[in-house]
């Protein structure tokens, strides 16, 4: 018995892929491209550094080419490719013995079998145009649609048929968990199975169509589908690396959920994601898009070269771009051409291009309610300052003899500085632009030791000194003065030296003052007296102070003449640290060195004599007076609090480079960012379709070149991944390999059908929902068919339903449902769930993990905190994506350590409990209750068998409290018969929660 | 009617072969066995393995104690008197060449060796004297004392010698030679892993299963509570109730099998079955009770405290119950100031315990069958790291060209050291070793060939070693 098992076994393994029984006639594109694919094109495919001989078999020229010839049809002794694979001569013989690529007995039959046959060559199908694929559909065939004909051809094929419908409640509770990842309300539920169906439990094609609009009209709906779409954004919440610190991400999760509630057709949210800020007049929320290639990771570590990590994030980016859209592995020619696929080593960093201009800021996402409350905030400190005076006499002060001495104390303190403008700026790597007012702004790349030199025609003499301003400015990481972007404070800069030379002659500087300096690390000094020091260890860094305007003033030796000034500042520390906004300005007026300054306004009012200010002017002063008067500081507090603009959420978006400073693309020699080799520009995959003249070669174009309807990909890619979710299985199960490596399509009509439908329906992903949620197909029983287990084994014909595993967040969102706690709050930042301590800890600096409180412990999954590189633990053990990589298709393992989590993690175990309590509150039969806990968890009442077995556990358990009541409350926190009545309820509910069939979709 | 009929379960065979979903899951081969009525005779594993080991395997276990934040190999393994002489001198640019460095300047002047060395053993191995346990195996060891990494920062550093590439989403070690070996034990998980310094710089992609199945992750015992996450059964909830649940959801779940019949349902059943023996299993494991005193005076371990010393101890017990792959991580090595004190509070909290454990094996007869491996992800610079704006003062920054890891057990040649460095302890001069190297030598002691231990992923076939890596046959026996 066991023997015959055994070879059955193998016999069944040998006929790949496993669906129906193969036909006489040899399929180049099913049968022989694998073959040579796998075995072959390594040595003698598209990689010609890799080829060994002239033989080139990936190519129809190459295949049949006559000199050779590798293959001549129906000609087995002249066939090379056949004469050398049979060959028992080791040297002859192949693949080589090392290439441990040796050829089954089926393939070297197959091969001969197709040389036999006359040696049809197909060009590869994914690479071909999508057809729209007549659909033969005859009188009483079984089905809904076109879909379904196409399936039901396969299955005849095969000699075989389609199951019935599944029952009502498990079609109700398929279709809530598919389209909005939560089963129905009890409501819902009964409601559904009276309208959807009829007596007999037959669908009613109306009703249940309309049943699927409303589902897809949810809110639910998008944030359903959104979390698919995370996975191939490598959506997270953390930059990654070791220190994975918080990044403002989520404005961008928010984008995709609201994009597709409001059914945003796949090609605008394909060119809003890839290029929105490119668009002409772009929203705010087009810019937001673009935060999908933001998800990449940023390394913060101490050391790390910034450059080379932002290498490593455009490969990812070209990578992710090819398995999203194309259905490519293109990131096998990041080191060397693509050993498979036609994608050059060159055509990589070409397609990289397109991408690889851009700079990658946050923006400030613009808020009504936040201007209306700075307005009022503003009205408010009008109406307080008019209040200070009083407070001023009430403090025993006289405004009119303290207000003119400190006024002419302000006079001669004040320096008449003047602007300097450089007329030439160099750096080693950012890029100044000189901008109106005198101001210098740096932007681009940044190194680790970054140069600034300024040069300026100075004809001023004798000055006495020197003014830097540090200025803030939105387009700055944190609103700078600073240029710093990871490690170290966003915004901050680190200025370690500050040299200055006249016509070539070294400047001395005798003192440096600063408005404010301060260190993030440790207690160690920081100040602009450090910029002067020779040491480019030390310097000055303004840690905490970020979003304001900042000074240093200098001293020098003698007076400065004037003459060629040429500046030279140093900035950066073990991460990048440059200044993002300055200004420079110089006094040759004799007062002491002092960073002292009024407001901009007052500051300048301070020139005009008394009796020429008007009364509003000198109210300007006086109000400054009072502010700093050390009597009203408290007052002076709320009043600066108050005129101080509230933060916008900001958004990472990807902005395109402005046109005086472009980044350049190199190809990298094997894949080595220390490998630069020759510039090249962006250029589209030349064997896919044309990209039009008239588009420009930048991410705007690239992104309308790839959903271009020409594209022969893109939509087949789609449909493809949609189909896997409906599914479990895509009709190209190697959903993110459309290659020569992928396999072939198990309906290859159905999916060209599917892709030139949905481009007809002007890319609406909605429509193809409703389309696969609609069919005969999709509405089958999932109960395993005798018949299709030697025909099919694989159900790839999908001859009934394919039960799959639910995603992790599905799960907990499914369970918080049944218990009635799932918020329906949307939006906003990422929030923590409870989950086991020891969990995120494990993570660089051993972060607590603190749980939201209220409503936000129960939000759809989608909103959990997501830390790369201490994952949420449920997801994980579910198989949930770390955000690490583009996942175009997770895992679904079945696993002890997830049995262990539905019945003792802290999350389930709580929802459980006030489920128990819930159901204890019941005033209804033991019997009642749990039929509802049924519809609540299972989506169906349960059987007799179903309800007999669980109430005996359920009065056991009560016998059980019952005569150890302390057990009960340890377990609930509640006491006597309470106590009691909800432990057993809840050890009943965690066991319901821990069946198959919670975690399944049947 | 059985509820397991052949051909299910050879469907399910079938079916996880072709659609790539479900490999690796759990009780594929209990489920044939239990199919066949055979359940006695046959051996069950909840993770089946995918390749037959290349070679005859050396070793059934790999224990690798990993010194994250990188061990300064000039102070506890390699004597450079040049340096002390040199003090405070750059180094000749000739030997600099353009190598980045992460905190320092190439010119700062050098660190001379912070402490004495010795040589131990009949084979004379050098080591320092901040490391005197290990002085008593000196010939039980094999050092390289060349070897060289491709990364100079931690997270990048520590991925790549764990998973062979500097950023996270690869397998590791571990999870490929769970993917290709399977796992023995259905009591424990057979890919443990402990951490018992602080966070680690890799994070959890340290011991992630990348492309490879999910199933094949390391499963990280916490030092506080219950080793293994949900595993105690919860406060308020006798044996009673948790027996009745156990048989409520195996009941349910059977009635759910009957009705639709997929084999998945079976794999489910089998799930809660194991969950329920490691309920059993993993307080066992943590019961060191069982241990002698002076067993636990050998590795210097207190029962009752989380430390390195413990996870040691645990790891030897682990593998005498089948678990394969063990990491264990210890973080604080990381000496960019002070590295005499760091060096020294280090040894004092790993010296004892990775030497007691590899004593322990021995006595155990386990020695040979186990391989441990001791290192971090990259050296030190014989330069010296003095930053006023950080506060550092006498330490070392990172140096990927040269630094020591020693192994032991399996046919690790003991009593053997290759590998030397220049005068400066910069770069090797003879035998050098790279990371690739000493994970193919890993694998190679498991069984298998790192060359053709593959898996096929985004469009190709990955190894551990990518396209580099030699086992280092000189140092085996």
């Amino acid at each position: 018995m066991k023997h015959a098992l055994l070879i059955l076994t193998i016999l069944l393994l040998a006929i790949t892929p496993g669906y129906s029984e193969r036909p006489d006639a040899i399929s180049f594109t099913r049968d022989i491209r694998p073959i040579l694919s796998n075995k072959c094109y390594k040595c003698h495919g598209p990689d010609e550094d890799a080829r060994v001989s002239e033989m080139r078999l990936d190519t129809q020229a190459g295949l049949f080419d006559k000199a050779i010839p590798p293959v001549s049809p129906h000609n087995l002794k002249k066939s090379q490719l056949i004469q050398r694979v049979l060959a028992t001569d080791p040297d002859i013989k192949m693949p080589p013995a090392s290439a441990n690529k040796d050829l089954t007995a089926e393939e070297l039959e197959l091969l001969q079998a197709w040389v036999r046959q006359g040696a049809d060559w197909e060009p590869h199908w994914a690479f071909q145009p999508v057809r729209d694929p007549k659909v033969i559909q005859r009188r009483g065939d079984w089905g809904n649609s076109g879909l379904d004909s196409f399936i039901l051809s396969k299955l005849r094929e095969a000699n075989l048929s389609p199951s019935q419908a599944a029952d009502p409640h498990t079609l109700i509770r398929r279709l809530y968990l598919d389209l909005i990842g939560i089963p129905p309300s009890v409501e819902e539920l009964d409601d559904a199975i009276q309208t959807v169906f009829d007596q007999q439990g037959h669908i009613l094609a109306e009703p249940y169509s309309a049943l699927v609009d409303k589902l897809i009209d949810r809110p639910q709906y998008g944030e359903r589908w959104a979390r698919r779409w995370l996975d191939l954004a490598r959506y997270a919440d953390t930059n990654g690396y070791e220190k994975d610190r918080d990044r403002n991400m989520w404005p961008y999760r928010d984008w995709v959920i609201q994009s597709i509630n409001s059914r945003m057709p796949f090609h605008q949210f394909t060119i809003e994601q890839l290029a929105g800020d490119l668009l002409p007049g772009a929203t705010a929320n087009q810019r937001i898009a673009t935060g999908f290639h933001r998800n990449t990771m940023l390394n913060e570590e101490g050391g790390i070269d910034p450059l080379e990590f932002r290498f490593y994030a455009m490969t990812d980016r070209v990578a992710t771009t090819g398995t999203t859209w194309l259905g490519l592995t293109t990131g096998c020619a990041q080191c060397h051409t693509h050993k498979y696929d036609p994608i050059t080593h060159r055509q990589y960093y070409e397609f990289m291009a397109f991408m690889n201009n851009t700079d990658e800021p946050e923006m400030d996402i613009p808020d009504t309610n936040i201007d209306q409350q700075h307005q009022d905030n503003l009205a408010r400190a009008v109406t307080l300052i008019g209040e200070l005076e009083q407070h001023y006499n009430k403090a025993g002060k006289s405004l009119e003899t303290e207000y003119p001495k400190w006024l002419s104390e302000q006079r001669s303190r004040r320096r008449n500085w003047s602007y300097l403008s450089p007329d030439k700026m160099s750096t080693n790597l950012p890029h100044l632009e000189l901008e109106p007012d005198h101001i210098v702004y740096a932007s681009g790349d940044s190194t680790k030791h970054d140069v600034f030199e300024l040069e300026y025609d100075v004809e001023a003499t004798g000055i006495q000194a020197i003014r830097l301003e540090a200025l803030p400015d939105a387009r700055l990481p944190n609103y700078g003065p600073g240029m710093t972007n990871y490690e170290g404070t966003i915004g901050d800069f680190f200025l370690t030296e500050f040299l200055l030379t006249v016509d070539g002659k070294p400047v001395r500087f005798t003192k440096a003052l600063h408005s404010y300096a301060k260190n993030r690390y440790g207690n160690q000094d920081t100040s602009a007296a450090l910029m002067i020091d020779g040491d480019i260890q030390t310097g000055w860094s303004v840690h905490n102070g970020q979003g304001q305007r900042h000074l240093a003033v200098l001293k020098p030796e003698q007076p400065i003449p004037a003459g060629r000034w040429k500046l030279e500042m140093h900035f950066g520390r073990h991460f990048s640290s440059s200044l993002g906004k300055f200004r420079l300005s110089v006094a040759t007026d004799d007062r002491p060195l002092s960073t002292e300054e009024l407001g901009d306004t007052a500051e300048s009012l301070l020139t005009i004599p008394d009796n020429e200010q008007t009364a509003a002017q000198r109210n300007i002063l006086r109000h400054e007076f009072l502010l700093l008067a050390p009597e009203l500081k408290e007052q002076a507090g709320r009043i600066r609090k108050l005129q101080q603009k509230p933060p916008y959420q900001r958004a990472m978006v990807m902005q395109e480079r402005p046109l005086q400073n472009p980044r350049q693309t190199y190809r990298h020699h094997r894949g080595e960012f220390l490998s630069p080799k020759e510039e090249v520009t962006p250029e589209p995959l030349a064997f896919l379709h044309q990209y039009n003249d008239d588009l420009p070669k930048n991410r705007l174009g690239f992104a309308q070149w790839i959903i271009d309807p020409t594209n022969p990909l893109t939509a087949r890619v789609v449909v493809n991944r949609h189909w896997d979710a409906f599914f479990g299985k895509g009709i190209v199960a190697t959903v993110d390999d459309f290659g020569f490596q992928g396999t072939p399509p198990t309906h290859p009509d159905l999916l060209d059908h599917l892709a030139s439908k949905l481009i007809e329906n002007n890319w609406s992903i909605q429509w193809l929902h409703k389309y696969i949620a609609t069919s005969a197909t999709y509405q089958q029983s999932s109960v395993f068919q005798a018949a299709t287990l030697n025909k099919d084994p694989g159900n790839h014909l999908l001859s009934y339903f394919p039960r799959t595993r639910l995603d992790a967040e599905i799960i907990r969102d499914s369970v918080l449902q049944s218990a009635g706690l799932l918020s329906e709050k949307m939006y906003g930042p990422p929030v923590k769930p409870l989950q086991p301590q020891g969990v995120s800890t494990a993570a660089y600096g051993s972060p607590k993990w603190v749980a939201s409180i209220g409503e936000d412990r129960y939000r759809r999954s989608i909103y959990t905190y997501t830390k790369r590189t201490a994952p949420f633990a449920m997801f994980n053990t579910f198989d949930g994506p770390s955000g690490e990589f583009c996942t175009a298709k997770r895992d679904r393992s079945n696993t002890a350590l997830q049995a262990l989590t539905m019945l003792n993690d802290v999350m389930f175990l709580d929802i459980a409990k006030q489920f128990g309590k819930e159901l204890a509150e019941q005033k209804s039969s033991a019997a009642e209750t749990l039929s509802l806990a049924y519809k609540r968890i299972f989506s169906r009442p349960p059987t007799v068998d179903e309800m007999s077995e669980v109430l005996d556990f359920y009065h056991s358990a009560k016998d059980h409290y019952r005569s150890n009541p302390e057990l009960a409350n340890v377990f609930t926190g509640l006491d006597g018969v309470e106590g009691i009545e909800s432990a057993s309820w809840a050890v009943v509910v965690r066991a319901l929660f821990s069946t198959d069939e919670v975690v399944t979709r049947n | 009617m059985n509820p397991i009929s052949p051909q299910l379960g050879l469907t399910r065979r079938t079916f996880l072969q072709d659609c790539g979903v479900g490999t690796g899951k759990m009780a594929l081969a209990s489920l044939l066995a239990a199919s066949t009525s055979a359940k006695a005779s046959a051996p069950e594993t909840h993770l089946p393995g995918h390749v037959k080991p290349h070679h005859v395997p050396s070793v059934k276990a790999v224990i690798h104690l990993f010194m994250a934040g990188a061990p300064s190999q000039l102070e506890l393994f390699t004597e450079k008197p040049l340096l002390r002489e040199l003090e405070g001198q750059p180094l000749p640019d000739s030997v600099l060449g353009d190598q980045r460095y992460a905190f320092i300047q190439a010119n700062a002047g050098v660190l001379g060796p912070q402490f004495n060395f010795g040589k131990h053993g009949e084979s004379g191995q050098e080591i320092s004297e901040v490391l005197p346990h290990l002085h008593t195996i000196a010939d039980d060891i094999c050092m390289f004392r060349a070897v060289h990494s491709d990364q100079f920062n931690h997270a990048p550093g520590q991925l790549f010698f764990n998973t062979g590439f500097g950023q996270p989403g690869r397998p590791s070690i571990g999870s490929w030679t769970m993917y290709a070996l399977g796992a023995e034990t259905q009591e424990l998980p057979a890919y443990v892993v402990m951490n018992t310094g602080g966070g680690l710089s890799g994070g959890a992609g340290l011991y992630s299963s990348g492309f490879l199945p999910t199933v094949n992750t390391g499963v990280m015992f916490r030092n506080q509570g219950p080793p293994i996450l949900n595993v105690s059964t919860p406060d308020g909830l006798s044996e009673a109730i948790q027996q009745g649940t156990f048989d409520l959801i195996k009941r349910l779940n059977q009635k759910q099998f009957t009705q639709l019949k997929d084999p998945e349902i079976q794999t489910r059943i089998a799930s809660f079955e194991m969950a329920a023996r490691l309920q059993v299993s993993a307080p066992e494991l943590m019961d060191l009770s069982q241990e002698s005193q002076e067993t636990l005076d050998l590795y210097g371990c207190k029962p009752e405290q989380a430390s390195f010393a413990r996870a040691c101890l645990l790891a030897r017990r682990m593998v005498q119950r089948g678990v394969r792959y063990i990491n264990i991580f210890h973080s604080g090595w990381d000496a960019h100031s002070n590295v005499k004190g760091t060096c020294s509070s280090k040894a004092t909290q790993t010296d004892q315990a990775s030497v007691g454990l590899v004593q322990d094996l021995k006595r155990l007869g386990m020695l040979n069958d186990t391989l441990v491996v001791w290192g971090g992800e990259f050296g030190r610079t014989p330069m010296v790291e003095q930053n006023p704006t950080l506060g550092r003062s006498n330490g070392r920054d990172h140096h990927p060209q040269a630094y020591t890891i020693w192994m032991a057990g399996g046919s690790m040649k003991p009593g053997f050291a290759m590998g030397q460095t220049d005068d400066f302890g910069f770069h090797p001069t003879e035998d050098a070793v790279h990371v690739h190297d000493i994970q193919a030598t890993i694998l190679h002691q498991m069984g298998l060939d790192h060359e053709r231990l593959t898996y096929h992923h985004a469009g190709r076939d990955f190894r551990l070693t990518d396209v580099h890596g030699k086992v280092i046959s000189k140092a085996l026996s």
